[in-house]
């Protein structure tokens, strides 16, 4: 099965994990991925891995920035009517304070789907969603796919 | 004498960066740290893959490597250990990654003020003037034995 087919079958049947078994990166940062009322929310697990700073500890600042970025891409391939592979044009992230060394959440929010490019602003945050640890915004190609 | 220094804490960098946790979890080899600047590897591996139709790396594996590059770049350009935090970090995709390639990183810290260091950061596969990726970073620099 190719990833768009997996990809389908998971929106299919709303296997929202099936969304991220497909990507091995993503089972490598321990993502998963759940409906919380209308909101997709994606959560990173704390694993050791993930530590850039042993001494505070805090996560790796690239960890939260993949989680952003995956967040807004699982938001992306899960509101979509057909699965199209976005592809990232930028991807700018605010580390508005360390992140600790337990589980971490995101979302993403479209703030214009456009027919070639999209806009997507997503945030981060741990254990009091009012204090995210990071926040981003991020352009993605949505070129349908063939 | 100063030079002795300046090599030891070059040293030191280039120790703590090999040793972060992420960084070794993501296979990530420190090839180079030189004042103000550094050159990180990111071996390609199978795990790291974001399209298993591809192979190809997942951007997040980039950002990653990006970004630990550049924070180094600050505590090479830095003549004391103090704290550094990433304040922002914007990266800009300029192709895919081709599957089976290392993705080599070379990030420098172009500018060094008191409280703040700004670092830009390429990343290619043989040559850098045909990159993956460009970033460019922002980070405070806390003042010794305070809070970044």
């Amino acid at each position: 099965m190719t990833l768009v087919d997996r990809l389908t079958a998971a929106k299919r049947d709303a296997n929202y994990q099936g969304l991220i078994d497909a990507v091995p990166y993503a089972r490598f940062l321990g993502l998963t991925a759940g409906m919380e009322g209308e909101e997709l929310i994606t959560t990173m697990k704390f694993g050791a891995h993930l530590i850039g700073n042993p001494a505070l500890p805090a996560l790796h600042g690239g960890t939260l920035g993949a989680l952003l970025e995956s967040a807004a891409i699982f938001e992306l391939l899960w509101r979509a009517e057909t699965v199209v592979l976005p592809k990232t044009i930028t991807l700018t992230v605010d580390y508005l304070r360390s992140g600790a060394a337990v589980d971490t959440h995101a979302r993403g929010i479209v703030t214009r789907h456009g027919r070639r490019v999209t806009n997507v602003r997503m945030e981060a945050w741990q254990t009091d969603r009012a204090t995210p640890v990071a926040t981003a915004h991020a352009i993605f190609l949505v070129k349908r796919a063939a | 004498m100063a030079d002795e220094d300046a090599d030891l804490r070059l040293k030191l960098v280039k120790q703590f960066s090999a040793g972060v946790p992420h960084n070794r979890a993501l296979g990530i080899w420190i090839e180079a740290v030189t004042p103000g600047s550094t050159v990180f590897r990111l071996p390609y591996d199978e795990k790291l893959v974001g399209n298993p139709d591809t192979g190809v790396l997942h951007g997040g594996a980039i950002t990653a490597l990006l970004d630990g590059a550049s924070g180094a770049a600050v505590f090479a350009a830095l003549t004391d250990f103090v704290p550094i935090a990433t304040l922002d970090l914007r990266i800009d995709y300029l192709r895919p990654a081709e599957a089976g390639k290392d993705v080599v990183c070379k990030a420098t810290c172009y500018k060094l003020a008191r409280n703040v260091a700004f670092t830009r950061a390429v990343a290619f596969h043989d040559d850098p003037d045909d990159p993956i990726a460009h970033s460019v970073g922002t980070f405070m620099i806390s003042t010794k034995g305070g809070k970044a």
